[in-house]
């Protein structure tokens, strides 16, 4: 269960940080202590327990390029004219290679104390709050994040107050050199009885082996109610690297979507904590990976108060040589009595060299609960093919229709119609784009 | 709240039927491990080289590995100096030609424990081998067999009478590298059961094998070997228990199986050594290996009864190497006191159209900690396999907790995997509807239990399955109101 | 309208239909009721063209088509209909998209007009109406999440929206209470036409008092060994199957 690195020389971050340090900053004893423990446990390997089906080779091959400056690329609101997401009414905060770029992003003047901003404007008074969720979580790239993260969003919804708008964060990598890496930091706070919808748009524009490290934190307060959406669609070349901490209190309800559909690798770490009774959380994902992609989702929902639901909807459809590996655990401590916790991970393998990994796990401490996982691995079912056709569709539309369902199971769950419309028709055509569906 | 708290404090403090001791002078090594050690135990056993050789790399081997961190259980590290690795009961002279010569205080122990070995009592269509801490004592029906050519020995007896079997299929399902107990048990092992079934023979009578566990301070590293040749058909059953000691002690035994194309063999376990007490204090450290190969439409099928033990490490596996073979897993785990259970089992699917079912019913009362950890491989060229898996969680009183880690890989878009998994306690409604007519509270839960574990019973050889349903009725007797 | 021929069927070589003889005309409602394991279920997956089963003798003819050789939508969209017993649950699958998907293939299989959303809608929440749906049923996934009745109640939906020349229904009645099933009859009687035929495969005649047939049949060991009018679902209720077993043996 060794998590050290097999290097000899010392992992280059630990260089990379002098640049880090010299800037100084408020923040500086969280990067160090940040720094301190990624050294510590180096990255880690497939002995390691959470990352035993997902080599981090491919990363860890790459000279460490923090891109602490911005990289030498103007873009132009044209450039992201196109984006998904982008024809809605938003407030669109936009970040390229971690750095907040003032043009690109349109911010409506925000009422009633609301905040939507980037981070690094406004970092005095958050040196208490930033890593207070992530803090105990033994995940190195955290500690990496700590150290090197460069900017994100801070988002801020009063008690009783609503997001008026979307907000849309954008984070484009226009990386050309591989190596280079994007650290990027968001806080998320939405106050008692808040409401509102966040959508995360991960994307490339360069097609360099580049990274994207980004943690977030999310606070939910007691009766608030957040829909937060991720869309990562980054360059097959690209490795993405994510960690979300979310911390929820009474009558909470939170809501959070992944649609991994890009990157070369791609890891979700899902942190939540269900503190207080009385909270309703989902958490839902779609991945859908070709070629030698790697997708990969490893939550743990620790359920800390009595009376909360949680639900876990992930669905996997993997064509060529690709890999989907779900990690889901379910903690219910002694005093979650009248838990309800509910997992499914669903898989369709498309082609003979796909793999499939799951691991839906229940670790139960309570004994007046009802917790349940199911896992499915295989083809599309022939009844449901049967019945089909036995109303008049043909074979191929039959499965076509089955495929689109299978995604369609999770889209659905997204409250807000009009970005749900719209993954739906992005999942659709690119579902028609697959080769073996037929 | 407090009736049905009360008497699920009650239902936890039940007492171990089958914690005597036998005063029997016993010959026992020093505690330590070391090559002497090996040694010693080869030569005692009189073995060939190649077994000692085979042993002394074991030894090599474990020498470089670390214990194993993984399985969700806690414990203080084990001292493996601190352990006798051979302890037997003291022969006259050349030791017993035949049961009729065994020390009449081992007989009676196995008559205690409802095992009667004595050709007038002796269970009907049942042959027995009675293993007590390192030897096998005896074995019964042994002529009976023989005239089927059905071969059912201790393995100390197999290596001397019929070593080209031993040599061909001992370490091919579990090799001597494969784990850290493992490793061990191959070290040191000391007796246990060898089964061999001849090509197209269906053995007349169920086979079983009794392990108990007297001496303390030792270890009992039994290692079992059963190759049923082609178009063959055996069952068999293995029954444990140890008496009541202050102490841990180790049990790490190995099982190979061992099924030609066309042969089906039934694994059945019944185990129920001690488990200590409610502190934790005492019982038996159950660290087990056991795995099986199919060939080409082979089945096994593993069934276990886990009630016994303060720490149970096993997860019983098939190798589906042959087309068509299948593999099954049935297990019922108890966990009350303070007992600890990682148990499941690992179906790796390499031929085409291999087949396997898991049923896991796990049962956590007292303080028991109950962890069910399964593996579903589908390789590359498994076309078509299909798995499917259930695992149960039932939780008695708020205190114990159950646990399910399955893995589940598949390289085969033509594969089909289903895995579920519940959680459920006992319902006041459901005892309090059983009391509403006429039952006991304590019946009720026996009877709710038993509900919940009649696919695993049903399983079993018929008496082993009315033995496993008295046995978890005392397991649980004490728990609620 | 439907012609069975001395059907033979089984599935992996071993026989469950030992030779059914079986003749339909339009107007007419046939009842096909036997012990379980006779084959009923059997027959209505054959009729309907469900993958593994071989039809190893026999022929079935629709208004004088062939209907084996046809793969099962062909069938559909030659007019039969298969109610399932156990109607399959498609998450994900909006129960309006799906409906009016097979309603369109099956009307350019007739050469007639595909329907436009608007048209569809108003068709299908009439039918609705009458089987007693809610329209949030509409948006729902197939079959995903419903009761036993609702499922049921979908089948007869989609049999009332594709308007069938031979409906078969399997075993419709089961899992129903009295009210459900009084619905399902009904939608069932109102599609009742001079230029279409039902088959209604059950257990229990308590349907039959809603559905009333013309015809009788009762199926043991793969075979019919009585057909009658409707008194004989009575006398089947009142005396079980067993005298017409020791007959037939």
């Amino acid at each position: 269960m060794s998590s050290a690195t097999t290097n000899e020389t010392p992992p280059a971050p630990v260089e990379a940080f002098a640049q880090v340090e010299q800037a100084g900053g408020p923040l500086l004893p969280l990067r160090k202590a940040g720094l301190a423990r990624f050294a510590e446990r180096g990255y880690p390997t497939t002995n390691d327990e959470d990352w035993r089906f997902t080599s981090l080779k491919s990363l860890t091959d790459l000279p460490f390029l923090p891109t602490l400056e911005p990289l030498d690329q103007a873009l132009g609101l044209a450039d992201i004219a196109e984006i998904t997401f982008g024809q809605h009414d938003v407030n669109r905060l936009v970040f390229v290679d971690g750095h907040f770029s003032s043009d690109l992003s349109v911010i409506s003047e925000q009422t009633d104390g609301v905040t939507v901003t980037n981070l690094s404007s406004s970092l005095n008074g958050l040196e208490n709050e930033i890593g207070s969720l992530s803090a105990n979580d033994e995940n190195p790239f955290i500690g990496l994040n700590d150290a090197f993260f460069t900017d994100g969003a801070l988002i801020r919804i009063p008690a009783n107050g609503r997001l008026s708008k979307l907000v849309h964060l954008v984070f484009i990598s226009t990386a050309n050199e591989a190596g280079q890496a994007a650290h990027i930091r968001n806080w998320i706070e939405a106050g008692a009885n808040a409401q509102g919808t966040i959508i995360e748009s991960h994307l490339s524009l360069g097609q360099a082996a580049a990274s994207t490290n980004v943690v977030t934190e999310t606070r939910v307060n007691a009766g608030a109610n957040l829909e937060h959406i991720k869309f990562q669609d980054q360059s097959l070349n690209a490795i993405h690297l994510a960690s979300l901490h979310s911390e929820l209190s009474d009558d909470a309800r939170y809501a959070f979507h992944s649609f991994a559909l890009g990157a070369r690798l791609s890891r979700n770490n899902l942190r939540m904590r269900l503190a207080k009774p009385g909270i309703e959380c989902v958490l839902n994902g779609l991945y859908m990976t070709r070629a030698n992609q790697l997708a990969d989702h490893h939550m743990i929902v620790d359920h800390a108060a009595p009376h909360c639901d949680s639900h876990e909807y992930f669905n996997g459809i993997l064509d060529d040589q690709s890999r989907g590996v779900f990690h889901g655990r379910i903690v219910v401590q002694p005093v979650a009595q009248k838990t309800d916790a509910k997992q499914t991970n669903k898989n369709l393998i498309l082609s003979d060299n796909a793999t499939a990994n799951t691991k839906p796990q229940l670790e139960i401490y309570a004994d007046d609960v009802k917790c349940t996982h199911g896992a499915t691995i295989g083809e599309m079912d022939d009844d449901a093919i049967f019945y089909l056709r036995a109303r008049g569709l043909d074979t191929k539309t039959a499965r076509r229709m089955l495929m689109h369902g299978f995604a369609g199971e999770i889209v659905d769950r997204i409250q807000h119609d009009g970005i749900r419309e719209e993954l739906d028709e992005l999942v659709w055509n690119r579902l028609e784009g697959e080769h073996h569906l037929d | 709240m407090s009736a049905h708290t009360d008497t699920i404090d009650e239902f936890v403090a039940s007492d171990y039927k089958y914690g005597f001791v036998t005063d029997i002078e016993s010959e026992s090594l020093e505690p330590g491990l070391n090559e002497d050690v090996v040694r010693f135990i080869s030569a005692k056993k009189n073995e060939p080289e190649w077994l000692l050789e085979w042993r002394l790399k074991a030894l090599r081997h474990f020498e470089k590995m670390e214990s194993p961190t993984w399985p969700h259980v806690k414990y203080p590290p084990v001292d493996f100096q601190d352990i006798s690795y051979y302890s037997a009961p003291k022969k006259k002279g050349d030791g017993p030609k035949s049961l009729d010569e065994v020390d009449p205080k081992l007989l009676e122990t196995y008559e205690k424990l409802g095992v009667p070995l004595h050709e007038r009592a002796r269970l009907a269509g049942v042959a027995v081998d009675a293993v007590f801490d390192s030897e096998s004592i005896g074995t019964t029906f042994k002529e009976d067999l023989a005239s089927a050519g059905v071969i059912f020995c201790s393995i100390s007896e197999a290596v001397q009478e019929h070593p080209e079997l031993v040599k061909k299929y001992l370490g091919t399902v579990v090799p001597y590298t494969d784990n850290f107990y493992a490793t061990l048990n191959s070290a040191v092992f000391s007796d246990g059961s060898f089964v061999y079934i001849p090509k197209g023979t269906r053995c007349p009578m169920e086979l079983s094998t009794y392990f108990r566990i007297n001496a303390a301070n030792t270890g009992q590293f039994e290692r079992t070997l059963i190759v049923a040749e082609e178009s063959s058909h055996v069952s068999y059953l293995e029954g444990c228990t140890a008496p009541m000691r202050d102490e841990n002690q180790l049990h790490a035994a190995v099982v190979e199986l061992v099924a030609l194309d066309n042969a089906e063999i039934k694994y059945s376990t019944v185990q129920n050594w001690y488990p200590g007490d409610e502190e934790g204090r005492g019982g038996i450290y159950n660290f087990v290996t056991k795995r099986g190969i199919c060939k080409t439409n082979a089945k096994i099928s593993w069934t276990q009864v886990e009630t016994g033990s303060a720490i149970t490490w096993k997860y019983p596996s098939v190798i589906l190497q042959g087309d068509n073979s299948i593999g099954e897993f049935y297990s019922v785990a108890l966990t009350n006191k303070a007992q600890q259970a990682d148990t499941g089992t690992k179906m790796v699917h390499i031929g085409k159209n291999t087949r396997s079912t898991i049923v896991s019913k796990g049962i956590s009362a007292g303080k028991g900690q109950n962890s069910y950890r399964g593996l579903v491989q589908v390789g590359k060229k498994a076309k078509n396999a299909r798995n499917f898996s259930q695992c149960d969680s039932l939780l008695i009183g708020d205190k114990c907790g159950a646990h399910t880690f399955p893995y589940i890989e598949a390289k085969n878009p033509s594969a089909s995997i289903e895995h579920e998994a519940t959680t459920s306690k006992i319902g006041e409604d459901q005892i309090f509807y059983c009391n509403q007519r006429g039952l006991e509270p304590q019946d009720a839960v026996n009877m709710i239990v038993n509900g919940f574990c009649k696919e695993v019973f049903r399983e079993l050889p018929m008496e082993f399955a009315v033995e496993a349903q008295k046995l978890l009725d005392v397991s649980l007797e004490g728990s609620v109101g | 309208m439907l012609e069975i021929k001395n059907l033979q069927a089984g599935i992996e070589n071993k026989p469950i239909l030992k030779g059914i003889d079986l003749s339909v005309n339009a107007g007419e409602v046939h009842a096909i009721m036997g012990p379980n394991g006779s084959g009923k279920s059997t027959l209505a997956s054959v009729l309907a063209g469900r993958d593994g089963y071989d039809v190893t003798g026999g022929e079935v003819l629709l208004q004088d088509d062939d209907l084996l050789d046809l793969a099962p939508e062909e069938r559909a969209r030659e007019g039969v209909f298969l109610a399932f017993q156990y109607p399959v649950e498609i998450p994900g699958v909006n129960s309006a998209y799906f409906l009016r998907s097979a309603v369109n293939e099956i009307r350019k299989h007739r050469g007639e007009e595909e329907l436009d959303a608007m048209n569809f809608l108003k068709a299908v929440k009439a039918k609705m109406k009458e089987l007693g749906l809610s329209e949030d049923f509409l948006k729902r996934p197939v079959n995903a999440g419903f009761s036993g009745g609702e499922k049921k109640r979908n089948e007869i939906l989609q049999m009332a929206m594709l308007n069938p020349k031979l409906a078969v229904l399997d075993e419709t009645d089961s899992g129903l209470d009295i009210d459900a099933l009084r619905i399902v009859a009904d939608g069932v009687n109102r599609l009742k036409g001079t230029d279409n035929a039902q088959v209604v495969i059950t257990h229990y005649q308590r349907l039959l008092d809603y559905i009333v047939p013309d015809f009788v049949h009762v199926l043991y060991d793969g075979r019919i060994i009585k057909s009658g009018d409707k008194t004989l679902a009575h006398e089947l209720e009142e005396k079980g199957y067993d005298w017409l077993i020791r007959d037939a043996a």
